[in-house]
């Protein structure tokens, strides 16, 4: 239903924009209805950049976006709403996506008076206390209440109750947990799982690979805006190719092993202009002359893909 | 032993009455050691932390006192505490990306900070370039304004800055929170090695995640709304935690490899206590699957082992 096709997104910088930072470089993936796709990679890593792309927050330098057939970018501001009825976002840091001043509920008035005019007070009451229940709030604890009288998780589930209101096909979720607590973190991610059931897509971007392989089908890895690996959770957790991959994997703090190896950090040096070879090049611990190159993307099993000299080297052999 | 809490009580004053968000806490930190503070958000961590380093209204000191080094800590007097701030106990904020001052270059702020301690900078600039290497910036960073950084480097220059002076506690107040794994890990490293180098003697790491905790952490303790729930080394909070608290908290870990289709994980139903007009006995009886009639009373905490603390009537009364 989604699909990008050669993306890319190119942000002007410096003085007086007069230098050029490629935030995603040629991005192609696509999502199946009711299928959950992770984008995963580190801050700077284009993801969010991508997120804000299929929601129309900014403009696509180069490629195409369709939705169903259909091309995102050539959609008339006037016909926008229509768009926005089936693809809606949830951000990270639910506190600032609600104005103080006023209360929590308001967001849902807004979606009635702007998309459904016509439905009367009475009937939309109860819509939107099912899309709550849903959600798994209940209506009574929660409407009526101004945002700093809820928390966060609560918050972030109001936000997915609204979206769920405009009967979504496509919910854009950017690390929408990673400001949770970790005991309402997976509510979250469950209340997502069992969206997926009933028919919705969704684009889940995080940086935690943990959270990312617990709902998801399918993954894609970024780094510097390139797919360096992708294709389907399991065979990525499994077998993770790519260097990139299994440093980020092995960075997951978890409860059953230590750290072992020590992390090389990203230079932090603004990546500017384009680089000739793999982008990954100056971290990687196998770099070697060939990675000079840009690496194609390559299928190495059925629905797992690498961009890696050394892995395409081994299989060739 | 660096750091010692005997029955620490802060509320905070509202209009409404006062916001009971620390009661009766004891615990101590010794030298060497990295203690991991757990909790939900509004447990009362935060608190915990501000009240050492920084007392100010609406928080309000109630009962208790803090020993450093055998010393006491007037820390109900905020004018007081400056000779110990900074010098002997120090805290990379939650906001360390914020915290530099934007219109002032690095270095001469620093040399600010230092001559308000009565220090001297030229005497002090060696020292400050060699940790400047140990976290990978270039000298260079002390003659830049903080907006010539990125958030990263901005974080790391605070913890150079907040340990300058060997502190012998350093609080570390949800600093990996907001970074992405890698950075994560590189961030926890850095203050294992600012140990180990002597750039601090003791630490306090505040987070929510527990299995960052597991990495670094020497013991962990964890809150639970104003009261601590248990203490105990690393292992043993990890692989046999005895308060319900502790263990529903670990079970709702999302763990690698654990997908949803395959098993569902659940969190901890229901949401912590309001701290105005808290619940009486156990604050964690309504979540709780093993409360019974004794949780009306405040559960002491115990040493129910060598320590291992706890508070809970189900585990703590037999022991």
């Amino acid at each position: 239903m989604l699909e990008l096709d050669h993306v890319s997104k190119i942000y002007k910088v410096g003085t007086f924009g007069g230098k050029e930072l490629h935030a995603v470089r040629d991005v192609s993936f696509s999502i199946q209805d009711g299928e959950v796709v992770s984008l995963i990679g580190e801050s700077g890593s284009g993801k969010s950049t991508i997120g804000k792309m299929v929601l129309r927050l900014i403009s696509i330098s180069d490629g195409s976006i369709t939705i169903d057939g259909e091309d995102i970018s050539k959609i008339e501001t006037k016909e926008s709403k229509e768009y926005y009825r089936k693809v809606q976002g949830v951000f990270q840091d639910p506190y600032s996506s609600y104005n103080p001043i006023f209360k929590a509920d308001r967001i849902f008035h807004i979606i009635h008076d702007e998309f459904y005019p016509d439905v009367d007070k009475h009937t939309w009451d109860d819509k939107v206390n099912n899309a709550l229940q849903d959600v798994g709030l209940n209506p009574e604890h929660v409407l009526g209440k101004f945002p700093h009288q809820l928390s966060g998780g609560q918050l972030q589930r109001f936000l997915i109750a609204r979206a769920l209101l405009l009967d979504i096909k496509l919910l854009v979720a950017d690390e929408i947990i990673s400001m949770l607590d970790a005991s309402v973190r997976i509510d979250v991610l469950n209340l997502l799982a069992d969206l997926k059931t009933r028919g919705l897509s969704v684009l889940f971007i995080t940086h935690d690979l943990s959270l990312a392989n617990y709902i998801s089908e399918s993954a894609i890895i970024l780094y510097r805006g390139c797919i360096l690996e992708r294709g389907s959770t399991e065979k990525i957790f499994d077998n993770p190719l790519h260097p990139y991959t299994q440093m980020l994997i092995s960075a997951v703090p978890r409860l059953d092993q230590k750290w072992a190896t020590k992390v090389k950090l990203d230079s932090e040096a603004a990546h500017l202009g384009v680089p000739t070879g793999c982008v990954y090049y100056d971290r990687c611990p196998y770099a070697f002359e060939k990675c000079k190159v840009h690496p194609e993307i390559i299928e190495v099993s059925t629905d797992h893909h690498v961009a890696c000299w050394k892995v395409s080297d081994s299989q060739e052999k | 032993m660096s750091l010692q809490i005997e029955n620490l009580s802060v509320y905070y004053q509202t209009l409404k009455g006062d916001v009971h968000a620390l009661e009766d806490i004891t615990l101590d930190v010794k030298l060497g050691e990295i203690m991991g503070l757990a909790g939900e958000s509004g447990c009362g961590k935060t608190t915990l932390c501000q009240s050492l380093i920084y007392l100010n209204p609406p928080m309000k000191y109630m009962t208790g006192r803090v020993m450093l080094n055998g010393n006491e800590l007037p820390i109900w007097d905020a004018e007081k505490m400056n000779q110990h701030r900074f010098r002997d106990i120090s805290i990379i904020p939650q906001y360390a990306m914020n915290a530099l001052n934007p219109i002032r270059k690095i270095g001469p702020m620093i040399r600010d900070l230092l001559t308000s301690k009565k220090v001297d900078y030229k005497d002090r600039l060696p020292e400050l370039k060699h940790r400047l290497d140990v976290v990978n910036l270039p000298h260079d960073v002390l003659g830049m304004y903080p907006f010539e950084l990125s958030g990263g480097m901005k974080q790391r220059m605070v913890m150079v800055l907040s340990t300058l002076l060997d502190p012998t506690l350093l609080i570390a107040d949800e600093i990996t929170s907001a970074l992405d794994v890698a950075s994560q890990k590189a961030v926890s490293e850095l203050l294992v090695k600012f140990l180990d180098e002597g750039c601090c003697k003791s630490a306090i790491f505040i987070t929510h995640d527990i299995s960052i905790l597991y990495q670094i952490a020497n013991t962990i303790t964890v809150m639970y709304a104003g009261y601590l729930a248990e203490k105990a080394s690393t292992e043993t909070i990890i692989h046999s935690p005895r308060h319900p608290y502790t263990k529903l908290l670990i079970a709702s870990l999302p763990k690698i490899g654990v997908k949803y289709s395959e098993k569902h994980l659940k969190g901890i139903p229901g949401h912590p206590p309001l701290l105005l007009n808290p619940p009486i006995g156990c604050r964690f009886r309504d979540r709780c699957p093993l409360a019974f009639e004794k949780c009306t009373e405040v559960p002491p905490f115990v040493e129910i082992e060598k320590d291992h603390f706890i508070a809970c009537w189900r585990e703590g009364s037999h022991a």
